[in-house]
């Protein structure tokens, strides 16, 4: 009994030892905490982040990074604890529920470890720099370019994401800028909830209902790809366009590859992330961007840029998980 | 042949030793495991042992700890409750709407609090009434419950954060009493309150009896019904208090996230802590113990910086090894 029972607690010890310890003395030490990878956008944001913290760490040998992760707000409560423990000096956090981390963050901002705050805005600012997408840019460039490329005349579908605020950010713009082409009727506006099986069910829906269709536009890119099974398995030869938001690489690799269809998508780029980390990288040095007078922004909102075969080189990045 | 028959007797001694302890083998084998996880932790960071990461860790392990303290009681009585963390949900909501309605803030606290013990009994109770009078098993009754539980929470918000400015909540479960922060004191105040219950009462014994066996237990002339029923309003209150402790510490209730998973950080801690998923025999403090486990093994990941995509791994490697060490092998 006592043997055995060494035996399993000399397994247990090994297991928890084997456990890589990164506890380095370096300069600067940056906490990094996402939410979890449950779907595309967020796994390509935790692939970011690693892929940045190996880069800027390499580049910039007196700085270390802690990348975690986390299934629910409450639980990236504790990843902020952990983090300060280290002795940090700086937080790059992309918040699952802003209100949730609001007490949290503040703790961490008023200890004077420089905070970056991503994508998800805090109600009460508690951070040295925002940086997030644009929300309404990426409407306003996909309805742009479906005018453009069905010049100005055409029927087409739109499907939207969850009801949130980033949902109707993103809808609204595309609207604004479709109202100045009365040539373009939006036969449908559904929600799809950025969930591929939905899509697919809303996309068949809407085709059978909808027999003269031109383009759709598909405020997500995975919803894209749903999309684009729906007119397959349906054998629709009348859309000529599907534009999709966001900017996963295999779309890319699809506008890379000239599909006859999937020709532009707009960014929203989980990249952000890696951003984010470079910027509290030369904030908490106190380091200036580039040639600019001043010091590291407090606000940054990045271009939501429109891949289109003539530059979707410059965002292709075959390793990246989305 | 005399060296077998030493053995033998050694052995006999050895055991008689144990016995003779306070501690029986059933507790002693995740004391020895979290005992261990400790050493190897303060080994693996030079940060573990950091008085405020401790602090940290006990107020990370007391909201799901006072969970799992009720969840013993449920499971001792043969039940499972799977509706706690969806409870936490919703009787957060129910605690911001009442801070956020009433105007004298020492009032909203006191009230509030008071609403969600009373809240978190209620809705255990409807989970008991639908067990024993509905005769449900507790699994699909409490499967069902979560769903309605966490689909109520976002009905009542429309799925938005709910914080408040009430100047004293975030005392409550963010505050200190002699350096101890509150949720600890309250998890170890309610796991003495519980261990008592459970090991000096008639009461206690009707539980585990109840969970041994129903049959017998109801030919000895306990009433088994009214058993059952309590044991899932004690899950409740306890949902009651963990959700005041969680809210006030983060000023706000977030409908769809408060409490995810919360279910099965209870069953597991109270697993880990020896206590029979068949029910009839189990301890409250086996159950702080194997909450302090999961605790610390979170901890120790983000402490050390483990992968991201390898903790998961890490963590129920560590459940089953510390399960694994307390069963003898037959």
């Amino acid at each position: 009994m006592t043997l055995s029972r060494l035996f399993k607690t000399a397994a247990l010890a090994t297991a928890l030892a084997g456990t890589p310890s990164l506890a380095l003395a370096d300069d600067y030490h940056i906490g990094v905490t996402v939410p979890s990878a449950d779907h595309g956008w967020t796994a390509g944001l935790l692939w970011w982040a690693q892929h940045a913290a190996d880069e800027l760490s390499e580049k910039h040998p007196d700085v270390s990074f802690t990348v975690l992760s986390a299934n629910s707000g409450t639980a990236q409560v504790s990843n902020v604890e952990d983090l300060m423990i280290r002795n940090l000096d700086a937080l790059v956090i992309l918040p699952h529920n802003p209100a949730t981390l609001q007490a949290v963050i503040s703790e961490a901002y008023d200890e004077g470890i420089y905070t970056v705050v991503v994508d998800r805005e805090l109600e009460t600012p508690a951070q040295d720099v925002f940086i997030a997408g644009d929300n309404p840019g990426l409407g306003e460039q996909a309805a742009r370019y479906i005018a453009d490329e069905l010049g100005g005349e055409g029927n087409i579908l739109v499907l939207e994401g969850p009801p949130i605020p980033i949902n109707s950010q993103r809808v609204d713009a595309f609207n604004r800028v479709m109202e100045n082409y009365p040539g373009i009727n939006i036969l449908a506006s559904q929600t799809t909830d950025w969930n591929p099986q939905q899509a697919l069910s809303v996309t068949e829906d809407l085709l059978g209902s909808n027999p003269e269709v031109d383009a759709i536009w598909a405020g997500d890119d995975d919803v894209l790809v749903a999309a684009l099974q729906a007119i397959d398995e349906n054998n629709r030869d009348d859309i000529q366009l599907i534009v999709g938001g966001g900017g996963s690489q295999r779309v890319i690799e699809m506008i890379r590859e000239e599909h006859p269809m999937v020709k532009g998508t707009v960014t929203y780029p989980p990249n952000m992330i890696a951003s984010a980390m470079a910027l509290a990288v030369h904030g908490v040095k106190g380091e200036h961007l580039g040639d600019m007078y001043h010091g590291v922004p407090s606000r940054i909102i990045l271009a939501a840029d429109l891949i289109t075969a003539d530059n979707v080189e410059e965002f292709y990045e075959p390793e990246a998980a989305y | 042949m005399a060296q077998p028959l030493n053995t033998k007797s050694m052995g006999g001694v050895a055991r008689q030793g144990l016995r003779r302890l306070p501690l029986n083998a059933t507790i002693l084998a995740p004391l020895v495991a979290l005992i261990l996880l400790f050493v190897v932790s303060s080994i693996a960071s030079e940060y573990f042992l950091n008085t405020r990461n401790i602090s940290n860790v006990m107020r990370q392990v007391s909201y799901t700890g006072i969970i799992a303290i009720g969840m013993t009681f449920v499971i001792i009585a043969g039940g499972i409750d799977l509706s706690v963390g969806s409870m936490v949900a919703l009787v957060g909501v129910i605690i911001l709407y009442i801070i956020n309605t009433i105007s004298d803030p020492i009032q909203a606290v006191l009230l509030g609090m008071l609403a969600a013990i009373a809240a978190g009994g209620l809705l255990g109770l409807f989970n008991g009434l639908l067990v024993t009078r509905g005769r449900i098993a507790a699994f699909v009754v409490t499967l069902a419950s979560m769903s309605i539980f966490r689909s109520l929470a976002l009905y009542f918000t429309d799925a938005a954060e709910v914080s408040t400015r009430n100047p004293l909540f975030s005392n409550v479960g963010g505050g200190f009493f002699l350096g101890i922060p509150i949720p600890v004191l309250v998890f170890f105040g309610l796991a003495i309150l519980a261990h008592l219950l459970l090991f000096y009462t008639p009461y206690g014994r009707h539980v585990c009896a109840v969970g041994a066996n129903a049959q017998v237990a109801r030919y000895s002339g306990i009433r088994v019904e009214r058993i059952v029923l309590s044991t899932f309003v004690i899950a409740g209150i306890c949902v009651g208090l963990s959700a005041i402790m969680l809210t006030s510490r983060l000023n706000s209730v977030s409908p769809s996230d408060a409490g995810y998973f919360y279910e099965l950080d209870a069953i597991a801690a109270v697993v880990i802590g020896g206590t029979a998923l068949s029910g009839g025999r189990g301890t409250v403090w086996g159950t702080v113990i194997g909450a302090l486990i999961l605790g610390i093994i979170n901890n120790m990941l983000n402490l050390t910086g483990v992968s991201p995509y390898l903790q998961g791994l890490v963590k129920g490697g560590v459940i089953l090894l510390a399960v694994l060490l307390q069963y003898k092998r037959a």
